[in-house]
């Protein structure tokens, strides 16, 4: 997940870049690694978990080569709008998302509707506008996008249909996958889709 | 500007809230302090902060910004003149500023708050040592990050200091009502000599709770939180 949301803002700046896959399970500490001579991105590893600390290696592209493309908005107020939105789609969406394979039953009902209640709040701060950067694709379109390639899964999981609570987020989510930074950096949702039933074998559900 | 162009929503024990009263007293920019009271939201931050309904909040003329290190980074951008700066100029030194304050709110300051919550004296001591482990990946981390300077920041207090030094008062009620120490002289020297040197910053020593203070706040924060069970 956090990979993809560098390897979409690399494109953006069309930047080259060297996307390292690292093995998620078997680490046991935080390292981060950062090598700006060879222009690696950083890699963030921590013991299993989804990477949240990608945005600071977003932020870092976006200042590295501040030239080429911006992802954030000049105005300081603009700038904190895009950077409270990101982080709440680290805080709630992944989390959100996970309760939906991960449980089942009443749990499951709770965690459908909790997860349709994050996209229609983001719905809101979307209103009008084609993405969340305004006209252009921006830092907060990026942070949430990747999580699209997942919506497979969990509609499958969970047995409902995203596009039909919240379809003004959907058409958003097709805007942006019509860019080819991000259909280019998106995996497969079939693919997303048996990774998760993996997962489930792994937690037992 | 004038004072009331500004101003912060909060309430004194937080350490959330101190993060951008620092930075605004770095950037000598006045401001009014509101203060929430304890187990009632006013009107007003419900609708300042509609997503999530927690100070701090920041008022610039009538716009809100919610989220302290957010409102850290637009302090910062906003008030350019006034030096220094609060994030360094490299863009690898901010990175790893931001990768560090995101290490302190996503998985340092739940182990902390995982005292309060810890039922019995072995569960309080693994929620210590967890707080513990995590002071020591920040030593580490003043040593690359403050390249034998006096703050993460260098020669003056910057994000860094500002996210995690915030949290310093509410150490140090913790260490007393417990009567330990979490800043070790022999595991984290550098910490210590930090720690010091962060209070006594002129942005930062009006805005830290006293220890006292803290710790009589905490003995009536536990008694509303074991209260009777309410349904």
């Amino acid at each position: 997940m956090s990979g993809m949301r560098v390897q979409i803002a690399q494109a953006e700046k069309g930047v080259e870049f060297e996307f390292r896959e690292e093995d998620l399970t078997n680490k046991s500490q935080l390292l981060l690694e950062m090598n700006p001579i060879h222009k690696k991105i950083p890699v963030l590893i921590h013991n299993g978990k989804p990477v949240c600390e990608s945005l600071v290696a977003v932020q870092y592209v976006e200042e590295f080569w501040k030239d080429k493309s911006p992802l954030l908005p000049s105005d300081p107020y603009q700038r904190a709008q895009a950077r409270f939105w990101a982080d709440y789609v680290d805080k709630k969406i992944y989390d959100a998302g996970r309760r939906i394979w991960a449980t089942k039953g009443e749990d499951q009902e709770v965690a459908k509707k909790d997860f349709t209640d994050c996209l229609k709040v983001l719905e809101g701060a979307l209103g009008d506008k084609p993405y969340f950067g305004g006209e252009e694709f921006g830092y907060v379109d990026l942070a949430l996008v990747p999580f699209y390639s997942w919506f497979y899964a969990y509609e499958t999981c969970g047995n409902f249909s995203i596009e039909a609570e919240c379809p003004k987020f959907i058409a958003w989510a097709k805007r942006c996958m019509e860019r080819e930074s991000v259909a280019k950096s998106l995996p497969d949702p079939h693919k997303v889709y048996g990774f998760v039933l993996e997962l489930k074998k792994r937690v037992g559900i | 500007m004038a004072k009331s162009e500004v101003k912060v929503l909060g309430a004194w024990p937080s350490p959330f809230v101190m993060r951008p009263r620092i930075a605004l007293n770095m950037k000598a920019v006045e401001y009014e302090f509101l203060q929430e009271q304890l187990g009632a939201k006013s009107d007003l931050l419900l609708k300042l902060n509609p997503v999530y309904k927690k100070i701090p909040v920041l008022i610039h003329g009538d716009k809100p910004v919610c989220e302290s290190l957010v409102i850290v980074q637009y302090i910062d951008e906003v008030w350019t003149s006034s030096a220094p700066s609060i994030l360094p100029s490299d863009p690898y030194d901010r990175a790893l500023a931001r990768f560090w304050a995101a290490y302190i709110d996503d998985k340092w300051f739940p182990s902390l708050s995982g005292i309060a919550k810890a039922q019995g004296e072995e569960a309080k001591k693994a929620a210590i040592d967890q707080v513990i482990e995590g002071l020591v990946l920040l030593e580490d981390a003043f040593v690359k990050c403050s390249k034998g300077k006096s703050f993460f920041g260098g020669d003056h207090i910057g994000y860094l200091d500002i996210a995690f030094g915030c949290f310093l008062g509410w150490l140090r009620a913790i260490e007393k009502m417990n009567n330990m120490k979490f800043l070790d002289e022999a595991k984290m020297p550098n910490l210590v000599k930090w720690a010091e040197k962060f209070c006594s910053d002129v942005a930062v020593k009006d805005v830290m709770p006293e220890t006292d203070k803290l710790a009589e706040f905490a003995k009536v924060l536990m008694a509303k939180f074991r209260g009777p069970p309410t349904n």
